[in-house]
């Protein structure tokens, strides 16, 4: 009777698990050469994917067993560069990240004050809405020939492209945390006679971080959605490159490893992110 | 009588407030009366008369359409730290501790002093309003009633000249009401602080009130009279309050007003007896020995 009574997180972790070995059992079965043996291809066809997989004695989709060598294989070795396009997957996921940070960094030193600013005032507010309302819903990659044009350097586009889809949730966000300040907590700031800068960084900042960093959240979970499809337009260096990359090679095994690695430093992120949220977090 | 001829500590001058444009009717108009030095004055009203707006403009977290608010012969123009506020909600900064919150308020006041003597000066008037061992709690794990007392030591801490309290009671329970309000009494007649408190509670009124200022029902709300409480202080404890001989005429008086008179006032100062600036002092404790509302005038200058 006592298993049956198992906690929540346990029999979660199961089912987790259960799901888990459905999947792969089943990618399994449907990655299996069929019985017969297919009809005739086309040679190009054949020279592309390997001839196993063009007669379809073998399919060019891997198993989960593949998968996992070339993860371990990957994991096992993964800051090699043998090559301009062929480097280790840690360094593309570090050029990546690397990108990333440059460019939400810059978005953060950009954002938080203007969004202080429009917070604390009507007038900017409003003078700077209609920009923000239209640029905003721009999906980022629409500014990367923009910015291939003007910058001339695809590394600092791409960076810009991160830049520009990180600034808008930590812009507003800041903004509304900035504005939403109980009024009674600036008056006591007023009755204290505590000065606009003190107030800003003892009374205002405290109470908008929380929401500052909701903002800060979504604009990370945004640019690490964006720097693959960047990178996959520059091209060079970066997951989204390798991505690219191992299609042209035609190797899915390579691909399945980026897709759950890019799953994986993603849900660091965020969860970095969350963590401090937590820390600034107060209860009221 | 022998006081001298000057102003008293704070002059409200022929206050009025109007929201919108100056075509509506006023919140209230033409309110004047005086607070001396060391001395608990009450506000009370129906809600809606303005009563926060007034504590609002002595705080300087507002300012009056007309009239002016004169304290130490100095017009004010703002917020000051001679003047501290209790505010109805505490409003505690929640992500700071009991000491950080009083902590903020000191190093506000004596910018000058280092971390020590701060947090020295801080932890006085934590254990000043009974809240000793609770410096490192946030807000969010006190009760109502030790959220509020925060809100006092935080107002004491900055040694202002006076103390403006908006319903600060108002929130709590009736128990911790009480025992609050026993402090507030102990701590003013150690401290001889000057106070300026809004309620609508009568006997909280009566229990630490001077004078009971009391104000008509809005709009165009006005000051009718001031009743004198002729209890002394040292006479009043809220445990035999209703002993007091003066006791119930006093509250009587309070709330007759409240029930009856706030609404009619107009009519009943139709005969043009009414002067803003020279309202009538009443001792209805006083109403079985001496001849009814002697008319002193309240301003000594001008």
């Amino acid at each position: 009777m006592t298993t049956l009574k198992k906690s929540l997180g346990l029999r979660a972790a199961l089912l987790s698990l259960l799901i888990f070995a459905a999947i792969v059992g089943l990618w399994q079965i449907a990655a299996q050469p069929p019985a017969a043996s297919g009809p005739a291809v086309d040679p190009e066809y054949a020279k592309l994917v390997g001839a196993a997989a063009a007669t379809g004695a073998k399919s060019a989709m891997p198993t989960p067993a593949d998968i996992g060598v070339t993860i371990w294989k990957h994991l096992m070795d993964p800051f090699y560069v043998k090559g301009t396009n062929d480097k280790g997957i840690g360094i593309q996921l570090a050029y990546s990240l690397g990108r990333v940070l440059l460019g939400f960094g810059l978005a953060a030193l950009f954002a938080v004050p203007l969004g202080f600013l429009i917070g604390m005032s009507p007038l900017v507010y409003r003078a700077l809405d209609p920009f923000i309302q239209i640029l905003k819903p721009v999906s980022p990659l629409a500014w990367m020939p923009l910015a291939l044009y003007t910058i001339k350097d695809s590394a600092i586009s791409s960076i810009f492209v991160i830049f520009i889809c990180s600034v808008w949730p930590m812009l507003i966000n800041t903004a509304f945390g900035v504005a939403s300040v109980r009024r009674e907590w600036l008056n006591v700031a007023r009755t204290l006679e505590v000065g606009p800068f003190r107030t800003a960084f003892k009374v205002i900042l405290p109470a908008a971080a929380p929401t500052i960093m909701t903002g800060m959240r979504i604009s990370i979970g945004i640019a690490w959605l964006v720097i693959v499809a960047a990178e996959m337009l520059v091209g060079g260096t970066g997951i989204g490159y390798f991505v690219w990359n191992e299609w042209n090679n035609l190797s899915i095994a390579n691909i399945v490893t980026a897709i759950l690695l890019i799953g994986v430093v993603g849900l660091l992120l965020d969860q970095g992110l969350a963590r401090l949220t937590k820390l600034v977090t107060y209860p009221e | 009588m022998d006081r001298p001829l000057q102003r008293p500590l704070i002059s409200v001058e022929g206050l009025a407030r109007r929201f919108g444009d100056s075509n509506q009717p006023a919140v209230f108009e033409n309110i004047w009366f005086g607070i001396d030095r060391g001395e608990f004055v009450c506000l009370i009203g129906h809600s809606g008369c303005g009563k926060t707006t007034i504590l609002n403009v002595l705080a300087g977290l507002d300012q009056p359409s007309d009239g002016a608010v004169i304290v130490d012969n100095r017009e004010i123009d703002g917020p000051s730290l001679d003047r501290a506020v209790i505010f109805q909600g505490h409003a505690l900064l929640p992500w700071l501790s009991v000491m950080g919150n009083i902590a903020f308020a000191v190093s506000s006041r004596w910018p000058s002093w280092d971390r020590a003597k701060v947090q020295d000066h801080a932890r006085k008037f934590i254990e000043l309003v009974g809240l000793k061992g609770a410096e490192a709690k946030k807000p969010s794990q006190l009760s109502g009633g030790m959220k509020q007392r925060v809100g006092i030591a935080r107002a004491l801490s900055i040694q202002p000249k006076m103390l403006l309290m908006d319903e600060p009671f108002s929130a709590l329970d009736a128990l911790t009401r009480g025992m609050l309000q026993d402090e507030v009494l102990r701590i003013c007649a150690d401290t001889n602080q000057t106070v300026f408190m809004i309620t609508h509670d009568v006997d909280e009124a009566i229990l630490l009130a001077d004078k009971i200022v009391l104000m008509t029902n809005g709009p165009g709300a006005k000051i009718a009279e001031i009743v004198v409480n002729t209890m002394p202080r040292n006479e009043r404890h809220r445990n035999d309050l209703h002993r007091h001989p003066q006791y119930y005429a006093i509250r009587n008086h309070l709330v007759e007003f409240l029930v009856n008179r706030s609404k009619a006032f107009d009519q009943e100062i139709a005969d043009g007896s009414y002067d803003p600036r020279r309202l009538k002092l009443v001792k209805p404790g006083l109403a079985a020995v001496n001849p009814p509302a002697e008319v002193v005038p309240l301003r000594h200058t001008l």
